[in-house]
């Protein structure tokens, strides 16, 4: 008899337990129900949010920064990387209290696409996120940039976020192109990025025989020039180059044609010309064999370090080189600390351009004031662009703050001494991203990553390629060989 | 007989309870498992991917997916490589297991702390096969410390380059499988092991066999049901490996492509939101794993009945 109580208990429990299950799911369902109810209240709200947005971007004269009512509470921003946020927070932070808004930043990493993937996920399932976990902002990179701003996620920089055409004039050219669909603005950057070649000032006194950035220019003018060093530092027991993909944004930024015609997969002619260099270079000892963000390659730019010369673009040389090259990372940002103070820049062999970030309001925010507020002040606000400048020696998007920098007697300790803005005032303003695809990023990390094995041996030059087409067609189920 | 017929009901009665308590199972399977997998053989004739923010298909493409497959010679190169892995890493983790498994087992030996060492060769497959491989990553890096070992005892000239070698990227992945996976196989031989009758081992002794002789003749034709066990569900463990290549090479499956196994190349149409090429791929998968599964149940069912006429 107690058996059958037990049993009979055991049996009502689970089918308690699997009623509970649908019972749940009903719930489930009229919360879902609740949800949407609530979120068309809070689309409305979103409406009168971006209302009140543009009534402000209207009256923005008196009221520039003041915070909407309707405005939501968390601020999304999706990234790749705490660069941006770290500039956030020095240069903006006070406006998430002006405006009673949490930011919150979403980091994926950028490789084997990874960010863009997970960001894509988030965009396509914005509309059925809940207010507070719809993505408000994201970054893009100069390499897939276009993907995002031919598509209806980004939102126009002025009619829809608010920011005023006199406000933009002051951006470089180019940095606004390449984020413009049919004459709508649909991003906005604080940075230019010109690619350089940062060099160890000691190395080049040793075995060239100055340390002048001019001087050093004109011996690594182009390629030649550039191989001949490379020679003379392999005899002095240096590397040129740290690892196998230093140089390829020299090559990939000088392409003739965009990475894809149509749908085919366009090898260009200059980044063969990348890949035969390395193999020639590798095979020479004139490179220390690492790879891009290895941690061997940022142990070659610290004390320790065998190697002449990086290539890099300005944001680099505050958010890499310089953490990189202390001797005790904690330490005192100064000469003394390993080898800080030994960099200086030159234009290099071939002018080019390395990344650049910029930021793109996503459809559906609820925070539209904050996020003008915030573009307005990293990336419009000279007086901001230029501290910026100052603190961090990133080369910020205002041409006449770095004007102004470039004729002051501004220098960089990090780098010896050297006006670096002054250098690149020029090249920052003929930067040409016309050649640019929505896939450079997988294409460029499909072709480094196949042809490692070629620089390594492991493989002979066509099989490194099939590789690569293998690689990309994994990514790009679209494109053809 | 009254209380035979009484039984009898009961039992009938139990029956049911049983099938009732059978439901949850059969209902969270067929919710969550059998119906994602048919969808994924629906799915595996369509082409039907995300190009970025847009949606390609799904369109039906009938055998194009699984073509595909074949034809760029991917699906036979991965799995070439997947079937090697597993062979160098199950051939030592089997030998080590056997030497344990006899050692630990042996009545005349009586080892002491069995049970303490019994945990501790459990212990590796209690990590988290990622952070193993991050582990080996680190160690067996350009400039690691395995590197700067050998350098400093002399033996090597310059840095060896594991991840750049074939031999060395598929060497680690096989060293991490054994010591992950041979202290889960020394237990389960043991179990196998101190199944068989002591009567024998000990009629064996009286009859003057060695060691080697008794392991040889008695424990290894008993232990055949046990052993094709293992290797089976290791061969179809060995056929998902993923964790440990993906991490140690960054899911490239360097060099040349050598160490990328089937799952691998799986995660890599998935991750890329191609559905179509991953649930052909992953319906190849399901055919060469349930093979392999039939071929268990036939083995240790011809066990079970030479067993039976044994006796």
């Amino acid at each position: 008899m107690k058996r059958r109580v037990v049993q009979t208990a055991l049996a009502l429990t689970m089918t308690a337990a699997l009623l509970a299950g649908c019972g749940g799911a009903g719930q489930q369902a009229d919360t879902a129900v609740g949800d949407e109810e609530a979120e068309n209240g809070e689309a409305q709200d979103g409406e009168n949010a971006g209302k009140a947005g543009d009534e402000e971007a209207a009256g923005e004269a008196e009221d520039g920064e003041s915070a909407g009512d309707s405005e939501g509470k968390v601020v999304n921003i999706y990234c790749w990387n705490d660069e941006f946020q770290s500039r956030y927070e020095a240069y903006a932070a006070d406006l998430a209290r002006d405006h009673g808004v949490e930011v919150n930043f979403v980091i994926v990493a950028n490789e084997n696409n990874a960010y863009q993937n997970n960001l894509d996920a988030a965009l396509l399932s914005q509309d059925a996120a809940g207010a507070d976990d719809k993505v408000d902002v994201f970054l893009v990179e100069a390499d897939y940039a276009t993907k995002y701003t031919k598509s209806d996620y980004t939102l126009d920089v002025v009619e829809d976020v608010g920011l005023a055409e006199s406000d933009l004039e002051g951006q470089y050219p180019y940095t606004r192109e390449i984020v413009t669909v049919d004459g709508v603005q649909k991003g906005t950057t604080w940075q230019a990025a010109p690619g350089l070649f940062a060099y160890r000032r000691s190395i080049a006194k040793e075995v060239l025989g100055t340390d002048d950035p001019a001087k050093v220019q004109k011996q690594l003018e182009n390629w030649e020039n550039f191989d001949a060093v490379a020679g003379k530092m392999k005899e002095a027991g240096y590397f040129m180059l740290s690892g196998f993909d230093d140089a390829y944004r020299t090559f990939s930024n000088n392409m003739s044609a965009p990475w894809v015609d149509g749908t085919k997969i366009v090898l260009d002619e200059n980044l063969m010309k990348w890949v035969d260099q390395t193999k020639t270079y590798t095979e020479e000892g004139y490179n220390n064999k690492t790879s891009l963000w290895a941690p061997e390659w940022s142990a070659d730019q610290g004390p320790d370090g065998k190697v002449f010369g990086f290539f890099y673009s300005t944001w680099g040389i505050n958010f890499t080189l310089l953490g990189n090259s202390l001797a005790d990372p904690e330490g005192e940002e100064a000469v003394g600390n390993g080898i800080y103070g030994d960099y200086a820049v030159c234009e290099g062999p071939q002018p080019y351009f390395w990344g650049g970030t910029w930021i793109c309001a996503a459809k559906g925010t609820d925070n539209l004031s904050f996020i003008r507020d915030m573009m307005y002040r990293l990336t419009c606000d000279e007086a901001t662009m230029k501290q910026i400048t100052l603190d961090t020696q990133d080369y910020t998007n205002n041409q006449s703050a770095m004007k102004e920098i470039a004729a002051s007697d501004y220098v960089s300790d990090f780098l010896g001494g050297q006006n670096h803005i002054a250098l690149f005032a020029e090249a920052a303003g003929k930067i040409d991203m016309s050649n640019l695809s929505d896939y450079d990023q997988g294409l460029n990390e499909s072709l480094q990553g196949a042809m490692k094995d070629y620089f390594e041996g492991t493989v002979d030059k066509e099989t490194a390629l099939e590789n690569f087409y293998r690689s990309a067609l994994e990514k790009y189920p679209e494109l053809t060989k | 007989m009254k209380q035979r017929n009484l039984n009898k009901g009961r039992y009938r009665g139990y029956h049911r309870w049983g099938y009732i308590f059978l439901i949850p199972f059969f209902l969270t399977y067929a919710v969550f498992a059998l119906l994602p997998m048919l969808s994924t053989f629906y799915y595996s004739f369509f082409e039907n991917y995300m190009s970025g923010l847009r949606m390609v298909g799904p369109r039906f493409a009938g055998l194009e997916n699984y073509i595909a497959l074949f034809a760029q010679g991917d699906l036979l190169k991965y799995a070439g490589n997947t079937l090697i892995m597993w062979m160098l890493g199950f051939v030592p983790q089997i030998a080590v297991a056997l030497l344990l498994a006899a050692w630990f087992t042996d009545t005349r030996l009586k080892l002491r702390g069995t049970g303490f060492f019994k945990t501790v060769i459990y212990m590796p497959n209690l990590i988290m096969a990622s952070a193993f491989s991050m582990l080996f990553f680190a160690l067996f890096s350009n400039n690691g410390p395995v590197n700067h070992l050998l350098l400093g005892l002399g033996l090597l000239e310059e840095p060896f380059r594991f991840l750049a070698s074939t031999a060395g990227a598929r060497g680690l992945v096989a060293l991490m499988n054994v010591l992950m996976w041979f202290g889960n196989t020394a237990i389960l031989l043991m179990a196998g092991m101190m199944g068989i009758d002591t009567g024998l081992f000990e009629a064996a002794r009286v009859d003057g066999a060695s060691p080697f002789q008794v392991f040889s003749r008695i424990t290894m034709p008993l232990l055949k049901p046990i052993l094709i066990y293992v290797m089976i569900t290791s061969l179809i463990g060995g056929l998902q490996m993923f964790d440990v290549p993906q991490i140690l090479t960054n899911g490239k499956g360097e060099p040349d492509r050598t160490s990328m196994t089937l799952m691998m190349y799986l995660n890599n149409h998935l991750f890329n939101k191609n559905y179509g090429m991953a649930g052909a791929l992953s319906v190849m998968l399901f055919f060469l794993t349930g093979a392999l599964s039939i071929l268990i149940f036939r083995s240790l069912a011809r066990g079970r009945k030479m067993g039976k006429e044994r006796v």
